[in-house]
């Protein structure tokens, strides 16, 4: 058994990591409440936009070819979306897991991948796979805006115009509540067109200035939103998946810490109890 | 949206927040190629929106927002204002799009560390794996 002093000091080092990550799990409530607030007001742009879209796509416009063809994969552009910071339970390793399930798929009909990488978590985990990276965003913060999104999706895009890369792909993890989020692989390009049985019937937009330039600023704001939304909705996760993560680290640290002061006890007791009996025994011995 | 043809929502949603949401009798804004008016039961149009002022009028008062560009879209029944949050010119996302593709290769190229917070990290790390020595020892 150890002696005393030592369980003393293990309880004392344990506290301490006690006091971390309960400070921890506390910032991470509040930042994940203000993280879902601002997904709630995000919200509805993301669903008008995706709305104008699905009317867009059963109009009959010769432009929209280009973004609804589905055509062979054989380039594909994976937008994934991480968090910076670790120590946040498996939310990340799973999300790159789903990815890398995806990708393998894809990789067996010889597409060949482009990675739009959003976090420091996707970064070190994509840049030893050999990948091909061509654009990254890191440390954007708690309150990301949609600039700081504007140039990855733009790089993304220009390239699905251009016919180099045949569909993209968006990964995040989608907030579910605070116990539960699951990784999402979503395809943004080609669109998926939504079904509406009110438009059913030839008809077509009238576009000013004209079809391209106004469906080329749709597509963007479409895409920059889905992905800002992707974003938004990955704060939220991270910070829900690190409070469970910190609470728990607590939980088993007061257990420990309970547990180890009754081993102290125990041994401080019977420390007593044996220099009492040699004390009993010593006068014994002189009397 | 069947109720009644004498007005026609309205949405104006930026992408960090709602702005509007109603009927209204008419809305005018300012478009892409001029000044537009919109009643109920306008014909579908698509059209990009120049910094301006939208106002909705409803019955007899107005109400007046400011947007700093945009997209409009008119189906019959609804109108939809998604108003741009960011500024943009064509020159400005160039130089983003720049900028994502600049980090990416610098990420590529050496370790940027966050230090204090990677510190936190290994020493939480290091008292993690300690803890659970314990347990286990205390379970023998």
């Amino acid at each position: 058994m150890s002696s005393a002093k030592e369980i003393r000091s293990q309880i004392k080092s344990i506290r301490k990591t006690k006091t971390i990550t309960r400070a921890m799990e506390m910032v991470a409530a509040s930042k994940m409440r203000k993280a879902q607030q601002r997904m709630l007001t995000s919200r509805p742009y993301s669903r008008k936009v995706r709305e104008v879209i699905g009317h867009l796509a059963k109009a009959h416009s010769e432009y929209r070819d280009l973004y609804l063809e589905l055509r062979e994969e054989k380039r594909i552009g994976y937008i994934v979306v991480t968090s910076d910071r670790g120590l946040c339970g498996g939310l990340n390793a799973n999300l790159i897991r789903r990815v890398q399930t995806h990708m393998n798929e894809k990789k067996q009909n010889h597409a060949v991948l482009d990675l739009c990488l959003v976090g420091h978590k996707a970064i070190g985990a994509f840049r030893q796979s050999g990948a091909n990276i061509i654009a990254t965003a890191e440390h954007m913060g708690d309150a990301p805006s949609v600039n700081q999104i504007i140039g990855i999706v733009k790089i993304m895009l220009d390239r699905f115009r251009e016919r180099e890369i045949d569909s993209i792909y968006v990964a995040y993890n989608d907030f579910i509540n605070t116990m539960s989020q699951t990784p999402q692989i979503e395809r943004l390009l080609p669109l998926v067109p939504v079904d509406e049985d009110k438009l059913n019937f030839y008809w077509d937009y009238i576009y000013e200035p004209d079809p391209k330039e106004v469906l080329d600023a749709l597509t963007s704001r479409y895409i920059e939103s889905q992905v800002y939304q992707a974003v938004i909705e990955n704060i939220a996760c991270e910070q829900a998946a690190r409070m469970v993560a910190m609470k728990n680290a607590t939980d088993n640290a007061n257990n420990l810490i309970d547990e180890l002061q009754l081993v102290y006890n125990k041994a401080r007791q019977a420390s007593i109890t044996q220099e009492l009996s040699e004390i009993v025994g010593g006068a014994d011995a002189v009397s | 949206m069947e109720t009644s043809k004498q007005t026609i929502g309205v949405n104006i949603v930026s992408a960090e927040a709602e702005i509007y949401s109603g009927e209204a009798h008419a809305i005018f804004v300012s478009g892409a190629e001029g000044e537009l008016g919109i009643k109920p039961q306008h014909t579908p149009l698509l059209t990009a929106l120049n910094p301006g002022l939208v106002r909705v009028q409803y019955q007899d008062h107005e109400e007046v927002f400011y947007i700093s560009g945009g997209l409009l879209e008119i189906q019959p029944y609804v109108v939809t204002v998604l108003a741009d949050t960011a500024i943009r010119a064509a020159d400005l996302d160039e130089s983003a799009a720049q900028e994502a593709q600049r980090q990416a290769e610098e990420a590529l190229q050496k370790h940027k560390i966050d230090k204090e917070y990677y510190l936190v990290a290994a020493d939480l790390a290091k008292a993690v794996a300690q803890l659970r020595a314990i347990k286990r020892i205390r379970k023998q």
